[in-house]
């Protein structure tokens, strides 16, 4: 009917800026682009590998070679080997106190706020720069509880080498998928965490990754073991500045949960758009134990991220609450993967998505209920909310339930944000964008309330941005 | 008098090219209650709507100016921050954000000024109370999982805390019991006390009019405004119905 209100919002992409810096690698090092077995030899030469692990690493490239890229999930064809650096060293040794940390290298970290986070409200911080770990500190009532918090190099080779060689790469195989295999081979960085049976965490644990180098990957490696009854939440960060080459992550995160102990694990993915995120994480859950996981995607040119629960134990818990934002240029597939094992165990999932200016956002999810997990409830909950015509937005449930005796729930919602709604909101004073906005905030909120709470100021100021200025 | 409050020359409205409205005039001043009654489907939600700039209406012909300014052309916003207000016959659930938070980013809006929390907060809870809301729904998603009356309370409630200049109440009564109605009706006389706003009241019945003094009551049957006459004819429609005034209206 007027003129203002027949014009169309148009929204912006999210505003990255706020992580797209970057600096030269003065002094760094940086390994032969591509994948032969004379370049991982290399990284297990500069990494000092004890020989389990240089074996580990070229039997995982053998089954790299053998197996092939997916074929049901988005395009990865642009993602060449030989063109990416698999090794970037940064020119400093880890450190315990930010003030030895290179200024290049600390900059960047306190303008992700992370010093700032350690100091207000975190019980240990792990930076990792490239794909090496630059920082590394966790506090000293923590420590004296027995928790281990470490770089994975150093739990390779120190006090916790056997429990390390134990569990690495046990949950998530070399053979399970090609860049699982890929992770075998050319694993550097990440965290290793222990928690002893009985010890819970009042802060939080967190690891930073930051990939700075231009066609590089990073694949760092997480180990979390929670002992019996212990309780622990870890989140990992992620980012990095856009270049015009294809860079990726394949991380790789196993977290074992014993009986009756708990972990949270929150994520917040914010991966420049050139990124491919091909990552694989999974947790196996004893008896009585809970794996809660939080993630919010929000970066990458390409994902493919379902975290993996395997519920082992009886009354085993799982879930699984997500949100993912793909806006122009993205192909987001991500979902969950929940494994009932055992009787009695339980699994819930909440996800959200949003997508806009022509991006992608699919859900994937899988459910699988043994023939003997008796008793046990799955419920799936999946929501889109597309915001222009361009954009798509995909779900993919697949189930496979043994037994009668398990209650299964599902449900999945596509919509659109309502004229009527907007109309709503606008008869009440409030202008055009800003009703958008808390349309589109409103509908991430069950979610965006569970992230960690800077992350959840931080995506709510992400949604305010996209909306500004559009009209 | 310089103007009305608002004023409606004639105005010919459509949707989806379909005539939906035919040259309405009507003019409500400072202060006072108008009644527009009708048949169903004879266009009265669609008038409420239009007043309001809701652009699933085109309106071909005409102009409204509110407060003497044209407000024809402007955006649903404008108007709302101008004074005016609708009341919705079926209110909308937003999930994820809140009854409270939902009114302050609106008087927020409407003024420009920061809110006042406490102030706020104390002005809410009366107004609450007197509407026989529980406190609780404050903190709950919008409408998400109200009930008919509850959703008919909320749309009071912001008409309380927004303080509009002149408010439609789209049959607000229908769909409520008894005491409802009588609540809802307590609401509205508060409004027409603090305020003294005007209103246009889109009825069925007359409950919700017994404790208001109305001014005019213009009936509307397919797309036109019949007849308009003093508050005795809202009595008259309910004794006689719509038949006779539409034979006669039907004749001009």
């Amino acid at each position: 009917m007027s003129e203002e209100n027949s014009k169309k919002t148009v929204v912006n992409d999210i505003d990255r800026s706020m992580y797209d810096f970057r600096y030269d690698e003065k002094d760094f090092y940086r390994i032969r682009q591509g994948l032969t077995p004379e370049i991982v030899s290399k990284i297990s030469d500069e990494k000092d590998d004890p020989p389990w692990m240089r074996e580990f690493r070229q039997k995982s490239l053998d089954i790299y070679n053998q197996l092939k890229e997916p074929e049901w999930g988005p395009d990865i064809t642009d993602l060449h080997m030989d063109q990416i650096a698999t090794y970037v060293r940064p020119n400093t040794k880890m450190q315990g106190d930010w003030k030895d940390v290179p200024k290049d290298i600390k900059d960047t970290f306190e303008k992700l706020g992370i010093p700032e986070a350690e100091r207000k409200s975190l019980a240990g911080v792990g930076a990792q720069y490239d794909s090496e770990l630059v920082y590394h500190n966790v506090r000293d009532e923590v420590a004296k509880e027995g928790v281990v918090y470490t770089d994975f190099e150093s739990a390779v080779k120190g006090p916790y080498a056997d429990m390390v060689r134990k569990y690495f790469m046990k949950l998530v195989k070399p053979s399970d998928h090609k860049f699982a295999a890929l992770h075998g081979a050319v694993w550097s960085g990440g965290s290793f965490v222990y928690v002893p049976k009985g010890v819970h965490l009042t802060f939080p644990l967190q690891s930073y990754f930051r990939l700075n180098a231009k066609g590089a990957g990073q694949f760092e490696h997480t180990l979390i073991i929670v002992d019996e009854g212990a309780d622990l939440h870890f989140i990992e960060g992620c980012s990095a500045p856009k270049y015009n080459v294809a860079n990726l992550h394949a991380g790789c995160v196993e977290l074992y949960v014993a009986k009756n102990a708990h972990l949270r694990y929150s994520t917040i993915e914010n991966w420049s758009k050139n990124m491919y995120n091909l990552n694989t994480k999974r947790a196996r859950v004893e008896e009585g134990g809970t794996i809660e996981w939080v993630s919010g995607s929000f970066g990458s040119h390409v994902s493919y991220l379902y975290p993996e629960s395997d519920l082992a134990g009886e009354r085993a818990r799982a879930e699984f609450t997500g949100i993912t934002f793909a806006g122009s240029g993205q192909d987001l597939d991500t979902g969950a993967k929940m494994v009932h094992l055992a009787p009695h165990t339980s699994s819930v999932i909440t996800t959200k998505s949003i997508s806009k200016g022509g991006g992608i956002s699919t859900y994937r999810s899988a459910i699988y209920i043994a023939k003997n997990a008796k008793g046990s409830k799955a419920s799936v909950s999946c929501q889109s909310l597309m915001l222009d015509s361009e954009s798509r937005s995909d779900t993919i449930p697949a189930m496979e339930i043994l037994t009668d005796d398990a209650d299964v729930g599902h449900e999945a919602r596509i919509g659109r944000i309502s004229n009527e709604a907007v109309f709503y909101l606008m008869s009440r004073g409030i202008s055009e964008e800003e009703a958008r906005a808390m349309i589109v905030s409103g509908f991430a909120n069950p979610v965006s309330k569970e992230l960690p709470l800077e992350y959840a100021v931080e995506m709510n100021n992400l949604i305010r941005l996209e909306m500004k200025g559009t009209l | 008098m310089a103007h009305s409050l608002i004023e409606v020359n004639n105005i010919s409205v459509s949707i989806d090219s379909k005539p939906v409205l035919d040259s309405i005039s009507l003019a409500i001043q400072k202060g006072e209650t108008h009644v527009l009654m009708g048949p169903n489907g004879a266009g009265k939600s669609t008038l409420g709507n239009t007043l309001m700039g809701n652009p699933v209406y085109t309106m071909d012909r005409g102009s409204i100016f509110f407060d003497g300014q044209d407000i024809s052309h402007e955006g649903t916003d404008k108007r709302a921050r101008l004074g005016m207000f609708l009341s919705f016959q079926n209110p909308l659930e937003v999930p994820g954000i809140t009854l409270e938070a939902f009114i302050r980013t609106a008087l927020q809006q409407r003024t420009g000024e920061h809110i006042k929390l406490f102030q706020f907060q104390k002005e809410l809870k009366a107004a609450m109370q007197l509407l026989n809301m529980e406190e609780s729904y404050a903190n709950r998603d919008l409408n998400v999982g109200f009930s008919g009356g509850e959703r008919k309370k909320s749309e009071i409630l912001q008409l309380l805390m927004l303080k509009p200049k002149f408010a439609i109440l789209d049959e607000t009564d229908s769909g409520l019991d008894v005491d409802a109605v009588r609540t809802v009706s307590k609401g509205i006389e508060e409004y027409r006390k603090q305020q003294d706003g005007a209103l246009l009241i889109i009825t069925h019945s007359t409950k919700i009019l017994e404790s208001l003094h109305v001014d005019r009551t213009h009936i509307l049957i397919k797309g036109k405004l019949v007849k308009t006459g003093d508050g005795s004819l809202v009595k008259e429609i309910n004794e006689h119905g719509f038949e006779q005034i539409f034979s006669e209206g039907g004749s001009v």
